[in-house]
């Protein structure tokens, strides 16, 4: 029925373009001056005759899809028949070749342009309100101060309570997610200390030293590592560092997991390190090549000038640098998914198996209890958290990137 | 002179710092590119095995009795170290060769992941007899390693022996699709509007505010964002390409956005004032002369951000496509399992025949990434013009 209304609206289109472009090609066989080009004509009764209808075919099935109200589709069909007779009846007197069409149709597209860059800003509402919604249900039945500083982290009995069996002799479940923080919060120590002086002493060397064709060569190089999935990452890190890791501690006489916190760190300071290196190159490239010369004719050496006045100059920059990496490596998922424990840990032995907030959403939205669950709902409460997290550390990011362009500008 | 030997020391501890750093810098190149190398090389050494598969020369009997119990088709020895898959499948293959029915047949035939595992010298579960039983085939010449061609023509298995990618790969293709469809017209036409139409005031700092933040949310974010709104409000069904497509879709959004207006803002303005003083409206200077002239950016944008979506793994989890998922999908609502969700899925297995048929896919899937990758540069490359 879908198909057919539209097969329907998309004749009714062509033939109102047709119709705008013969009206306009008689005019001008019959040499009268137009105001627009005949497309314009064309377009014009195509957005006066049958463009209500199809909004209005988009609003039936909004409602339809969102189970608010169903729209019968004769109801539907009717409509647009009205609204496109109604149209042809109120517009096609007003072609003429006065009529600016073009005008009208820029306007019509620009309203679209509009449309179209409101879906970013629906997308933003929607990601707030969705986690936002799930959240509050989730924080009406575990207090936030608990859910933030609890150091218990148990969810899997909540189950029992959808079931009506609450009373029975199961633990009681507990949100405590003082321990996910702390291990999100190791291994994302564990990535920067790989990625902070490795993509940092990187970016110096191939903007400071390199020459040019070996940058040329070296930095689509590091940048691969972007580029690699994370999934592929995840597998690299559970199958291959993973047991390295636990080989190399058993070398030095420590006990180390399979799970251990040690290799998603690495590897995912490793995937950083391209996030770090090209920033850090854009702004110390950016500093001015006079602050440069200014220090070497006092006599300083090259690594003198790096590193006491081209790296403070630039610091604002590579702070902010440092600080998207630092969101990037939270919110990363796949290497701690395949590579970290599920086990909430609270310890901070880099050996040991910990789990992360996006191991614990993945966790608890693949599980098979039900939606309402509270254990399901707890990844809205920990996703809320790490939105929170990204926004903030977003602006404070932009709010130094700016500060910064106002001193060498 | 003493005071020149301090300074010569000075100058030589200055030196030997400048010397230190370069170092650190070359170390630290060097570690990047040396993880790179290491990596690669495990995945090859890793996924390379599972290019061929160990076949087996073995009389298979064709009539009505082996069309019922599959078992009998085959001798009892051989019935050990084939594939459990091929005997499921005997009916689609007289199905296929008509000629076949009521008469034996010697066929290369997939033997099982076991056996396939010794004749990669990797570690398996078979026991002595049949062990001997394999160098006994070895010697007669009945089993070989052949290329193996229904890793890319079947979809996923609970036998690793004849497990695929190809359904994934279809997958894959499917929400590509889907994701392109939406996130390429969505983001030229919001940076059209915002790098060309758009008037400087509050509204237009708010979506540009917003684009920025949406390029920073972490991925899984947006499947969260898919599980609530797609599928718990539009009701579109779980794990399809559907709702795979349009999670994706959003999430490499502001990717679009962000390269389709570094490409627009790269042609001069020369170029519009030119349009414009021939009569040109300002939907006409853009659609007959910036977009033109922009192009190859743009679609270098594309070609990035298709390669974003289609590594992209941790949204598509959440919105249910790591399902066990053997068929190619009939349709964008229908369940769908993708190339990234299916390494995942098998990485999760705890059957060693696996690990390799893993690595394999993800050499499939890095092999796509660079191609697209690489078309991207070159393209960058041939096209970019300095005005």
């Amino acid at each position: 029925m879908l198909i057919t209304i539209i097969i329907i609206l998309a004749v009714l289109s062509g033939l109102s373009f047709a119709y705008g472009a013969h009206r306009a090609k008689v005019w001008e066989d019959s040499k009268q001056r137009l105001s627009s080009r005949p497309g314009h004509y064309a377009w014009y009764a195509v957005i006066k005759f049958t463009v209500p209808s199809w909004l209005l075919l988009f609003a039936a099935l909004l409602l339809k899809t969102t189970k608010i109200a169903v729209i019968s589709p004769a109801v539907v069909l009717a409509c647009s028949a009205l609204l496109v007779i109604a149209g042809f009846i109120i517009s096609s007197k007003k072609f003429s070749p006065l009529l600016n069409a073009r005008v009208i149709v820029e306007k019509h597209i620009r309203y679209l342009l509009i449309a179209a860059s409101l879906v970013s800003i629906l997308t933003t509402v929607g990601i707030v309100f969705s986690i936002l919604f799930e959240a509050i249900i989730f924080f009406k039945h575990v207090n936030v101060i608990d859910f933030l500083t609890g150091t218990s982290w148990n969810p899997d009995t909540a189950f029992l309570e959808g079931a009506g069996r609450e009373s029975e002799h199961a633990a009681k479940p507990e949100f405590g997610s003082a321990p996910i923080f702390a291990g999100t919060f190791m291994i994302t120590l564990i990535s920067l200390s790989v990625s902070v002086p490795v993509g940092l002493f990187a970016a110096i060397f191939l903007s400071e030293y390199a020459s040019n064709n070996f940058r040329k060569v070296f930095k689509p190089v590091l940048e691969i590592l972007a580029g690699i999935p994370t999934v592929v990452y995840g597998f690299f890190a559970a199958l291959t560092v993973s047991p390295l890791v636990v080989k190399v501690a058993g070398f030095f006489g420590l006990q180390a997991d399979y799970t251990n916190a040690l290799a998603p760190g690495l590897v995912m300071g490793i995937m950083i390190i391209p996030f770090i290196s090209s920033l850090s190159d854009d702004v110390i490239n950016a500093v001015p090549q006079s602050l440069r010369e200014g220090g070497l004719a006092l006599g300083t050496t090259k690594s003198e000038t790096i590193k006491q006045i081209i790296l403070p100059a630039a610091m604002p920059g590579i702070v902010s640098a440092i600080l998207l990496a630092v969101s990037r490596a939270v919110g990363e998922t796949m290497i701690v998914v395949m590579a970290a424990g599920l086990r909430p840990n609270l310890t901070w032995n880099p050996l040991e198996g910990m789990t992360t907030v996006t191991v614990q959403i993945v966790d608890a939205l693949t599980g098979d209890q039900a939606f309402d669950s509270l254990a399901t709902l707890s990844a809205f409460g920990l996703g809320l958290v790490l939105l929170i997290f990204t926004f903030i550390i977003n602006l404070v990011s932009t709010y130094i990137v700016r500060r910064y362009r106002k001193i060498y500008e | 002179m003493a005071y020149l030997n301090e300074h010569d020391k000075k100058l030589k501890k200055r030196y030997a710092a400048e010397k230190r750093f370069q170092l650190y810098g070359k170390a630290a190149l060097l570690l990047a590119v040396a993880f790179l190398v290491f990596f690669f090389y495990d995945m090859i050494k890793t996924g390379y095995t599972a290019f061929s598969q160990t076949e087996i020369k073995a009389e298979v009997t064709f009539n009505e009795e082996t069309l019922q119990m599959p078992n009998r088709a085959v001798s009892k020895a051989d019935r050990d170290v084939l594939s459990r898959g091929f005997l499921r499948i005997l009916p689609q293959v007289v199905e296929e060769h008509p000629e076949y029915m009521n008469t034996t047949q010697t066929l290369w035939v997939v033997a099982k992941g076991d056996v396939d595992q010794y004749m990669k010298n990797k570690p398996n579960r078979l026991n002595d007899r049949e062990i001997e039983y394999i160098s006994n085939l070895r010697g007669a010449d009945k089993i070989r390693l052949a290329f193996n061609t229904g890793f890319f023509t079947t979809g996923d298995s609970k036998m690793p022996e004849i497990a695929g990618i190809y359904a994934a790969m279809m997958g894959t293709i499917l929400v590509l699709v889907v994701t392109m469809l939406l996130s390429v017209p969505l983001g030229v036409m919001t940076a059209i509007y915002l790098e060309e139409f758009a008037p400087d005031n509050k509204f237009t700092q708010l979506i540009e505010v917003n684009i920025n933040n949406l390029a920073a949310i972490p991925s899984i974010i947006f499947g969260l964002l898919g599980l609530a709104i797609f599928i718990n409000f539009f009701n579109v069904p779980r794990s399809s390409a559907l709702v795979g497509g349009l999670t994706l879709a959003l999430m490499t959004l502001p990717v679009m956005i962000i390269s389709t207006r570094a490409a627009l803002r790269a042609v001069p303005e020369s170029i519009r004032h030119g349009a414009y003083g021939v009569g040109a409206s300002p939907w006409q200077v853009v659609w007959h002369h910036v977009l033109p002239v922009s192009m190859p950016g743009i679609l270098t944008g594309w070609i990035i951000g298709l390669a974003r979506a289609m590594g992209e793994t941790a949204p598509l989890l959440i919105v249910g496509m790591m399902a066990y998922i053997p068929d190619v999908p009939s349709g964008v609502t229908s369940a769908t399992t993708v190339l990234p969700a299916q390494i995942y899925t098998w990485s999760a297995t705890s059957l060693r025949p696996y690990v390799e048929r893993t690595a394999a896919g993800i050499l499939v899937l890095l092999t796509v990434l660079l191609a697209l990758n690489f078309t991207a540069i070159w393209l960058r490359n041939k096209y970019e013009r300095k005005w």
